[in-house]
């Protein structure tokens, strides 16, 4: 299966190059049988990349311990899930784990468009060509994840050896978010490859209008929803394993998938821009190649070891590779640019400071504000040691003092932006749509500050919150009003009616709703406290409003560790609330430990028990508790925010389908005989 | 023309308070790197940076005492004795010969007093030597 799996990987890399040469003869002579063959030549590569996958999960599968990166990550008694995820555990897997999910991107494109746009698909094509030619070079020439185990035979020529058993997957991935948090974070890493090649493709193809950007959007939003859970996911695991109470260090590689997801959704808010107005076309190809850019940068950091981080793979000349193509993609969308720069040129200005535009170029400014803050902080020491030739690293603080204040002004932007009008907003619509939401905002902070939120930045986020949230729930409640008056329905009804025949607009209003449950979330990090504290059994420790006693403690053998399981038992008000078991595990196979936190945890707070080893002098189990109040908000949020992704990529309904089982007549305006449509319901609405 | 002055004051004012924002904290948290080699050449103002330092902690040297944890780390040749006195747990990945960084400063007796540890995470194994003593070398099929 090994020779099997370098043999498609080889295969792949073939015809990877045939999709790059015979697509550009195809653009060069205009062939049909060329443009085909190249097209097929791109299918075959992804089909090949599926072989070379399936048969590293079965060698994983099958315990094939001769393979070296089968032994570096699995053992015997490794469940069948965590198998699964020993596949991208380490840097060769994780390589060819990459080329697998862009595989199924560009197999999904060049299937879905196989006989559409023409003019655009070859040159779409032979950009994603290229990049899957990178990542097939890293597997099969740098890193490949089928190397066996050889040792010098008795007549001197090398011979495969057998292990008996593996090392085992280390075991801080040894954890259900750690089966699907790198799936969902390199979905979003490899899916914007696509918006990228469409750009680039469009660009230099000099393709008319702004197709690229309809054809785009929605393998765009995927990609970012993707990114978002990843990232989410991510803070959850390191929140729940890693055991220090928070979710987010500023750690390098968490802010490297965070950069992607700054440009991403600066992309995402700006092309609406283009599509409305002609405007900004310079800008979304650049920010798209950027997302591109710090998407390969991301990978770079997390797999070279280039910034000191928890998370770099050992230091590794695979950095190098990366480098290079960095640059030379860089270079490939510089030329681009250049030379077909006038087929950017914008139809229109700005006309307003107060208006849906203004909103948009804040919200990109901002947000890129941010991605640099992020991305400089991250490569300070880098950098740092170039120029002074001292290596500098900056800590929170940093990171913190830009991007809270950013985060405010994103926050006021989401409630303020959508409801703008385009060009210009006069001072009446200003008033009617912001009054009841301020009121609110200004309410819920005087609420808020009298029941002792004094915290400045967290009093400010939660104000900010209601006052969004009320923008978004008035956009809901006027339409749906409109529907209700229309059809009889129920609010609720008409609400999901109204979200239905513009899902775009409606799903966007409930992704930003999932954002500000985030930051209710978020605000709650300025309240956090915790006790530590070395506990006998039958000892006791206060905690907010909780009392902890532990009981006792036992340990319990699992095939794959043994586990030493503290019993604490939660007191509230003198009353017993429930057992939380915080656990130590250790893992024969590699002898290392992990921890398991045990959370209790409610909208308002989560009490989080971890239990932190022994005393070295007292052999006493020593116990670590943290009140970390609106947690829970932040994974609620990620859920929503999913969710309107899910709506937003939803085809509009028609309204027709309504109004012919429409209870009230139609208004006198029109002919009863005639259907009701509103003309904006029908046409695809771009909001 | 005015109304593009207005949208560049708008941006600069922006950036430019986030460019303050950022200096602020860059002097509140930077740190600098050292290794450990490098620590008895540093005199000075530069002996009190905060500071970073990587190293392999020497194995059977971690011992918990009340209050801190002390290790030596090893790197270059060279030894560098350091007590952790944070409140967080120690990682897990915190083992004899593991990876790790630790940051705080140099005390006057030339010990590293540690604020933070981090030990890298040790996603990637090298294949162990066999048991029959046969060194391992993976070779491409």
């Amino acid at each position: 299966m090994d020779v099997f799996g370098s043999f498609a990987l080889l295969l792949a890399f073939i015809c990877a190059a045939y999709a790059l040469v015979g697509g550009i003869a195809a653009i060069l002579t205009r062939h049909p049988l060329l443009i085909k063959s190249a097209r097929q030549a791109g299918i075959a590569t992804c089909g090949l990349i599926f072989l070379a996958t399936g048969s590293l999960v079965y060698l994983f599968f099958s315990d094939s311990y001769w393979v070296s990166y089968v032994v570096a990550h699995s053992n015997h008694d490794l469940s069948t899930f965590y198998k699964v995820a020993a596949l991208w555990s380490g840097q060769e897997g994780s390589l060819l784990f990459w080329s697998f999910l862009l595989a199924i991107y560009v197999f999904s494109v060049l299937l879905v468009y196989r006989n559409k746009n023409g003019e655009l698909m070859p040159y779409v094509g032979v950009v994603l060509a290229g990049v899957q030619i990178f990542f097939l070079t890293l597997n099969n020439f740098v890193a490949s994840p089928f190397k066996v185990l050889a040792a010098p035979g008795a007549n001197g020529a090398m011979e495969i050896f057998t292990r008996a058993d593996g090392n085992g997957l280390t075991p801080l991935l040894q954890y259900p978010e750690m089966v699907i948090h790198p799936p969902n974070l390199y979905s979003g890493y490899t899916g914007f490859t696509i918006p990228f090649a469409f750009a680039l493709g469009a660009l230099l193809a000099r393709y008319p209008g702004e197709k690229w950007i309809h054809l785009t959007r929605k393998w765009t939003m995927i990609a970012w929803c993707f990114q978002t859970v990843g990232i989410l996911l991510g803070a959850h695991w390191a929140y729940a394993v890693l055991g220090w109470g928070g979710y987010w260090g500023w750690d390098p590689v968490e802010n490297a998938s965070l950069l992607p997801w700054l440009t991403g959704t600066a992309f995402l808010h700006s092309v609406m821009m283009q599509e409305k107005r002609g405007m900004m076309k310079v800008w979304n190809v650049w920010l798209v190649f950027c997302t591109f850019f710090l998407c390969i940068l991301g990978t770079l950091l997390t797999r070279s070891g280039v910034v000191s981080s928890v998370h770099a793979f050992a230091q590794s000349s695979i950095g190098n590779w990366f480098v290079g193509f960095l640059l030379l993609a860089i270079t490939v969308c510089l030329v681009a640019y250049v030379k077909n720069r006038d087929y950017l040129k914008s139809e229109n200005q700005l006309d307003s400071m107060i208006s849906r535009e203004s909103s948009f170029l804040f919200n990109n400014l901002i947000l890129l504000v941010s991605c640099i803050a992020v991305l400089s902080g991250t490569l300070f020491p880098v950098f740092s040691e170039w120029f002074s030739g001292s290596r500098i690293s900056v800590g929170a603080p940093f990171f913190n003092k830009v991007n809270i204040p950013i985060g405010l002004l994103l926050l006021f932007l989401t409630g303020v932006g959508p409801l703008l009008a385009w060009r210009k907003t006069s001072a009446e619509s200003l008033k009617r749509n912001f009054g009841w939401p301020l009121l609110m905002g200004l309410l819920a902070g005087g609420v808020f500050f009298s029941a002792g939120v004094r915290e400045f930045f967290s009093l400010f986020c939660l104000l900010l919150c209601v006052f969004v949230t009320t923008t978004i729930g008035m956009e809901f409640f006027r339409g749906a009003k409109v529907i209700r008056a229309r059809t009889g329905t129920s609010l609720v009804s008409s609400a999901v009616e109204l979200t239905m025949r513009n899902t775009r607009r409606y799903g966007g209003y409930i992704v930003h709703m999932g954002m500000v449950l985030i930051f209710v979330g978020l605000s709650g990090a300025a309240f956090n406290r915790d006790v530590q504290k070395e506990m006998p059994p039958g000892g006791t420790m206060d905690i907010g409003p909780y009392k902890l006693l532990l009981q006792s403690s036992d340990s319990k053998a699992e095939p794959n560790y043994t586990a030493q399981r503290m019993i604490v038992e939660v007191w509230r008000d003198h009353k017993p609330l429930m057992m939380l078991y915080p656990e130590r595990r250790f893992f024969q196979s590699n002898e290392q430990s992990g921890t398991m936190v045990a959370i209790y945890s409610t909208l308002r707070e989560d009490l989080y028990v971890v239990y932190a080893g022994q005393s070295p002098e007292t052999e006493r189990p020593v116990i670590h508790a943290f009140l970390n109040p609106l947690v829970k908000w932040i994974w609620f949020g990620g859920v929503v925010v999913v969710l309107g992704t899910i709506v937003t990529l939803l085809p509009n309904r028609r309204a027709v389908l309504v109004l012919t089982g429409a209870t009230e007549p139609a208004s006198r305006s029109h002919p009863a005989s005639q259907p009701l449509v509103p003309s904006v319901a029908l046409k695809e609405s771009h909001d | 023309m005015q109304k593009q002055a207005k949208f560049g004051v708008g941006i600069a004012i922006i950036v430019a308070s986030m460019g303050f924002l950022a200096w602020l904290g860059y002097g509140e948290s930077k740190t600098y790197y050292h290794t450990i080699a490098e620590l008895p050449a540093l005199h000075g103002s530069s002996r009190a940076h905060r500071m970073r330092v990587g190293g392999t902690v020497e194995s059977g040297s971690i011992r918990r005492l009340p209050g801190r944890v002390d290790f030596v780390l090893e790197g270059e040749g060279k030894a560098l004795r350091v007590s952790y006195v944070g409140s967080d747990p120690l990682p897990d990945t915190f083992v004899d010969k593991s990876q790790a960084l630790v940051e705080g400063s140099l005390t006057n007796d030339g010990n590293f007093r540690a604020e933070h540890v981090q030990a890298k995470c040790a996603s990637k194994y090298e294949a162990a030597p066999t048991a029959d003593g046969g060194s391992v070398k993976p070779s491409t099929m």
